[in-house]
């Protein structure tokens, strides 16, 4: 009984919410409006557990792993001091410590790290941009026509910006609209799946 | 190893010794890169700017610190021509970590045109799930948000008085870095019909090709390049422009290493046969 109810409650709220797309009415926005409360109750549930389970695995790191302690205490120094700092609602304003400790601190350290990628790109690029085979030949001169497009050429420059805005325009975007079929047909097929109970991974194991 | 051995092995550090010499050079010898402005940048510079005075229209500041650098000089420049042309942008991000970004963006372009919040233009802070804020936000915006960003009830404000739900703006402008430009398209464009237009990083750019060209989205500025042409449309002299000589510098040192390990492979199969 404990697995068949959350799998009529899929089942019957999957129809409903299926019919309910396609019946435009009151009650139909009603029930719509209804079910998006519930999902914002259900979703901020999900905060304490995500907390929970942050705090628990770093904790068992500190314990048990004496090499990671350092970073596992820095980890967990840095939750406190942004929980405390953020709890008032007069610390989204600018000046208080919160946003202080957020723009100095978290903004210039997330794009130090997004930064570093450039490195390994430009690393990536030397070992694997290589004309080994037909298919990798057309995939460097494609690279290299849409990176040219920020170098000045001079007199070619007109034309190699017309070829990268063919290249994005067509190719690209063909590639790209098979994929987003494909994606939303497959995501059709796991919501049917889900809806009719044959794929129970949500469920967890028992 | 001979020396086309050698081109096909060279260390990485010495790659990212030559990249990061690169990358200062343009601060110590300042040079100009021309600027090719996009028919899809052109659009959205375009659509504001055949707004009228007193015109709303919402700005999502909808991306994080890591993507800063690309989208926030966006967002300036877009910012600065709402207010150059006395529009009413309404502002709000759907991102935990734009709340602070688009207060500061919000402060130093408004300051710069005596801007008062409220009555030129609304920051309605951070809401999370950007589905469903999005449909929401359709029925009426004081459903997601109640308040303002500083804690006035959006009755209060003058600007909002008769602002109720998107038929109440002339258009969307998203500035994204994550999915929530994929929430913009399925429920501002495809429920509510809301003209759309997305800023997003250079690597998300192609993924959004085929919604310009079927007409869900009219406009697409994508990464530091698309930023540095709305500027170069707008006159805004802001990081974008500036940062385009470094990305040149980069583009031109990858490019020379992927030539050399070219240079190497071809050379290398040669002596082989």
């Amino acid at each position: 009984m404990r697995r068949q109810i959350p799998l009529y409650i899929v089942l019957v709220s999957g129809i409903v919410f299926v019919i309910q797309f396609f019946i435009p009415s009151h009650e139909s926005e009603f029930i719509f409006e209804y079910g998006q409360d519930w999902v914002m109750v259900i979703g901020i549930l999900a905060l304490p557990l995500g907390i929970w389970s942050y705090l628990r695995k770093t904790c068992l790191t500190a314990v048990k792993k004496p090499k990671e302690r350092f970073f596992a205490g820095v980890s967990l120094f840095g939750f406190a001091i942004m929980m405390l700092t953020g709890l008032r609602r007069e610390s989204l304003m600018a000046g208080s410590l919160y946003m202080d400790l957020f723009n100095y601190i978290l903004v210039p350290i997330q794009a130090t790290i997004f930064s570093l990628l450039a490195f390994y790109i430009a690393s990536a690029a030397y070992r694997a941009f290589r004309a080994r085979s037909v298919i990798a030949t057309l995939l460097l001169g494609t690279a290299f026509i849409v990176m040219l497009r920020l170098i000045p050429l001079g007199p070619i420059s007109d034309a190699n910006q017309a070829l990268v805005a063919w290249i994005l325009s067509v190719p690209n975007m063909a590639a790209k609209r098979g994929l987003l079929i494909g994606i939303g047909l497959g995501a059709i097929a796991t919501c049917i799946k889900i809806i009719l109970g044959i794929e129970r991974t949500y469920m967890g194991r028992d | 190893m001979n020396f086309y051995e050698k081109m096909l092995n060279i260390d990485r550090r010495w790659i990212y010794l030559v990249l990061a010499i690169a990358v200062i050079l343009p601060a110590v010898v300042s040079f100009y890169v021309p600027v090719n402005v996009t028919p899809e940048v052109r659009r959205v510079y375009d659509f504001i700017e055949d707004l009228e005075p007193g015109d709303k229209i919402y700005v999502g500041i909808d991306y994080d610190p890591a993507s800063l650098a690309e989208l926030h000089p966006m967002a300036y420049a877009i910012l600065d021509q709402c207010f150059r042309k006395n529009l009413r942008p309404v502002v709000a991000t759907l991102s935990q970590f734009g709340a602070g970004m688009a207060e500061q963006a919000l402060a130093d372009v408004a300051s710069k045109y005596n801007k008062a919040s409220g009555i030129d233009y609304c920051y309605l802070g951070y809401k999370p799930y950007p589905a469903i804020t999005i449909m929401l936000m359709g029925v009426d915006f004081r459903v997601p948000f109640p308040q303002d960003y500083y804690g006035t009830p959006l009755d209060s404000l003058p600007l909002m008085r008769y602002v109720h739900n998107f038929s109440d703006l002339s258009g969307v402008i998203d500035l994204t870095s994550g999915n929530t430009a994929d929430f913009w398209i399925i429920y501002g464009y495809g429920r509510y019909f809301m003209p759309l237009a997305l800023g997003v990083t250079g690597v998300m750019a192609a993924d959004y090709y085929p919604y310009l060209q079927s007409g869900q989205i009219f406009g697409l500025i994508s990464g530091i390049k698309g930023a540095a042409e709305y500027e170069a449309l707008t006159g805004y002299k802001g990081e974008g422009l500036k940062s385009i000589p470094y990305q040149t510098a980069s583009h031109v040192i990858i490019l020379a290493f992927i030539i050399i390990s070219n240079i190497g492979y071809f050379a290398s199969r040669r002596r082989e046969k």
